[in-house]
């Protein structure tokens, strides 16, 4: 797993987890649709990779499903990183 | 035809005894939710018929027929009496939307028991607030969430039971108790607590301006508007597939989550996941939903998304659309006749008055942005706020006003009676919302009267956000308002006074906001924190909400007067 992969899993683990929750969550996992991060959540997600990453990730692109797995929010990040 | 027909007929002679009738309910006969949604349904043949069909994010689906959760339920009742608890006693909820928090809450009115429910995402700080202002004895969570309950439960000494209904085998701790509804057995036979019209049945905690949530305590007898408002507003019949897409820990929820379609006996459908606009249009195609209750920030995350996605899928059985939580604007409506060729029809209400007062009715002509009219039965009007008597004028702006005496109408604040004899004026219920009424005698939203944050249909109580940011080391003063969201309607914003050794970055921005939404809530979280050397505040050193949200909102600060340093 690359080193982004590994920030923004150990990320959702450490701060969207209790810490007696044993849910296995990996980069495939549904963090909205599967109710690990909410909407509002999403909000400090995003503020998040933006400071880690020193990116601006526009609203429009900040959907539920550009934040749905570990794997989409690294091919989002990538994107704005490039641009 | 509609089930509620002529609106203006319904008008004439609208007696509450319609719905007493309905459910062969007559006056000092004994009353309980629990039984009225599961036994009686039963009793009227429809033992076999789908009351829940339950899907989570994986596509794993469940089915529970009326006698199903009459058992069920029936076996929540025979586990809570188990444990000793006694009738009157609150009982919390603290789950996702899995099939044991709905059949749970019936359970707990079987046994004569309040039911507490909490929205899940509560961090431990909303949680222990609720919990113990309202003494509960018992807790029914999940694994996934005990972790929060443990972290409070030796600061709630009444708390005698915590129940987890997914333990499978993991360890638990003092005061827990694994109960897995679908393996132990069932019992059949139950006789519900003879509960009475007065009997309390339900405390669901609201936000206000000042002060910690309050419980709204409603009783048994909110049942007949429940009943009512779900026939004629919502409009079910008995082939429809009902989902309302509102999560019980609040009070839609429950009144037309759990309530109102199961006492009027219809299927209802239940999708517990995260918001997904194709996952939602799938989850109608895959269930043939026919009655839609959702709310505007999900209306208008749909059409974010666009109308490509709605052409995708068959949408065709639906039939009918409401909305409730906050005000739908008009271009929602408009844009969902686009989109599913029906529109959503505004319904308005509180955790307070239990059930719809004021809506759009199906067959009525929308008037796109309006909340609609009364509904019969309820007396409405917007009074002056510094009289309290009603405005006549059509197009004035006054306070939304209601007569008291509706059946769902909460009885009282627990534990705060001063606070709820506060909401009432000149004989009036006073709603703490601004409307006018125009010449045809329709409604019209224009805002909260108080500082209440409406963030996403849900209100969040400004005061205990800033409790919990001073909490925090960084933070020496706070305040919270709403920001506008086009959205959510509104969000939360922090203003934040730093103290001495401490300066604003990134990282304290991200931490702050994480450390609030880990304590109450998500939707409490402040989404934009703006540091500040220092608050306005009056001289007597209250802080000056208004005049923070009057310049975040762009309008006039009004009188400054008591400013201090001004």
């Amino acid at each position: 797993m690359d080193d982004m992969k590994k920030m923004v899993l150990d990320y959702v683990k450490r701060e969207y987890l209790e810490e007696d929750d044993d849910r296995e969550v990996t980069e495939t996992t549904k963090l909205i649709s599967g109710g690990i991060v909410d909407s509002f959540s999403m909000v400090s997600l995003k503020r998040f990779l933006e400071k880690k990453y020193g990116i601006r990730i526009p609203d429009a692109d900040a959907t539920p499903e550009a934040f749905d797995t570990v794997n989409t929010i690294v091919d989002l990040v990538n994107r704005f990183k490039k641009s | 035809m509609s089930n509620i027909g002529s609106y203006e007929e319904r008008l004439r002679g609208f007696d509450w005894s319609i719905g007493e009738k309905e459910l062969g309910y007559k006056k000092g006969d004994k009353i309980n939710i629990g039984w009225y949604c599961s036994d009686r349904v039963c009793q009227m043949g429809k033992a076999s018929k789908l009351a829940l069909v339950w899907e989570n994010h994986e596509g794993h689906v469940k089915k529970f027929t009326y006698n199903d959760i009459r058992q069920l339920s029936n076996t929540f009742a025979s586990l809570l009496c188990g444990l000793g608890l006694k009738p009157g006693e609150r009982v919390c909820i603290f789950m996702d939307k899995v099939p044991e928090l709905y059949i749970s809450f019936l359970g707990i009115l079987k046994m004569g028991g309040i039911a507490q429910p909490l929205f899940s995402a509560f961090g431990d700080e909303s949680l222990h607030t609720r919990l113990s202002n309202a003494e509960t004895a018992a807790i029914l969570t999940q694994k996934k969430h005990v972790a929060k309950v443990r972290k409070i439960r030796e600061q709630l000494p009444q708390l005698k039971h915590i129940i987890v209904v997914d333990s499978e085998g993991s360890p638990l701790k003092e005061r827990e108790v694994a109960f897995d509804m679908e393996r132990v057995p069932r019992v059949d036979d139950w006789k519900a607590y003879e509960s009475t019209a007065e009997t309390p049945s339900v405390l669901h905690y609201t936000s206000g301006t000042t002060g910690q949530p309050k419980g709204a305590q409603h009783v048994h007898y909110s049942l007949i508007a429940q009943y009512l408002t779900t026939k004629w507003v919502l409009d079910v019949k008995d082939e429809d597939i009902y989902w309302c897409t509102a999560d019980p820990g609040w009070v839609t929820g429950t009144s037309y989550g759990i309530i109102g379609p199961w006492a009027n006996g219809v299927t209802q459908v239940v999708l517990d996941a995260g918001f997904g606009a194709e996952k939602w249009y799938a989850f109608v195609e895959r269930h043939k939903v026919t009655v839609w209750y959702s709310a505007p920030t999900a209306i208008r995350l749909l059409m974010k998304e666009g109308k490509e996605p709605v052409a995708k899928y068959d949408m065709s059985s639906l039939r009918h659309l409401c909305s409730v939580g906050e005000p739908l604007n008009a271009e929602a409506v408009i844009w969902s006749k686009e989109a599913f060729g029906l529109p959503f029809h505004d319904t308005f209400w509180q955790t307070e008055t239990g059930s719809i007062v004021i809506t759009n009715y199906p067959g009525m002509p929308i008037k796109p942005g309006s909340m609609g009219k009364p509904f019969p039965g309820i007396t409405a009007t917007v009074v002056n706020p510094k009289t309290f008597e009603p405005i006549n004028n059509p197009g004035t702006v006054g306070l939304i006003a209601l007569r008291p005496g509706w059946p769902s109408m909460f009885r009282t604040y627990w534990k705060n009676e001063e606070t709820y004899r506060s909401k009432f004026k000149n004989g009036w219920y006073i709603c703490g919302d601004r409307a006018s009424i125009d010449a045809d005698g329709y409604f019209w939203f224009v805002g909260r009267d108080d500082d209440v944050i409406n963030t996403g249909g849900h209100l969040v109580g400004p005061f205990e956000i800033e409790s919990a940011l001073l909490e925090h080391q960084a933070v020496a003063e706070s305040a919270a308002i709403g920001k506008p969201d086009p959205v959510n309607m509104e969000v939360v914003k922090a203003f934040v006074a730093l103290k001495p050794g401490f300066a604003p970055s990134d990282d304290l921005d991200l931490e702050i906001m994480n450390f609030i939404r880990k304590k109450l809530s998500p939707l409490a979280m402040p989404q934009e924190i703006e540091f500040v050397k220092s608050l306005p505040k009056t001289r007597s050193g209250k802080i000056m909400r208004r005049l923070l949200r009057a310049q975040e909102w762009g309008e006039p600060i009004g009188d400054v007067s008591t400013l201090e340093n001004e």
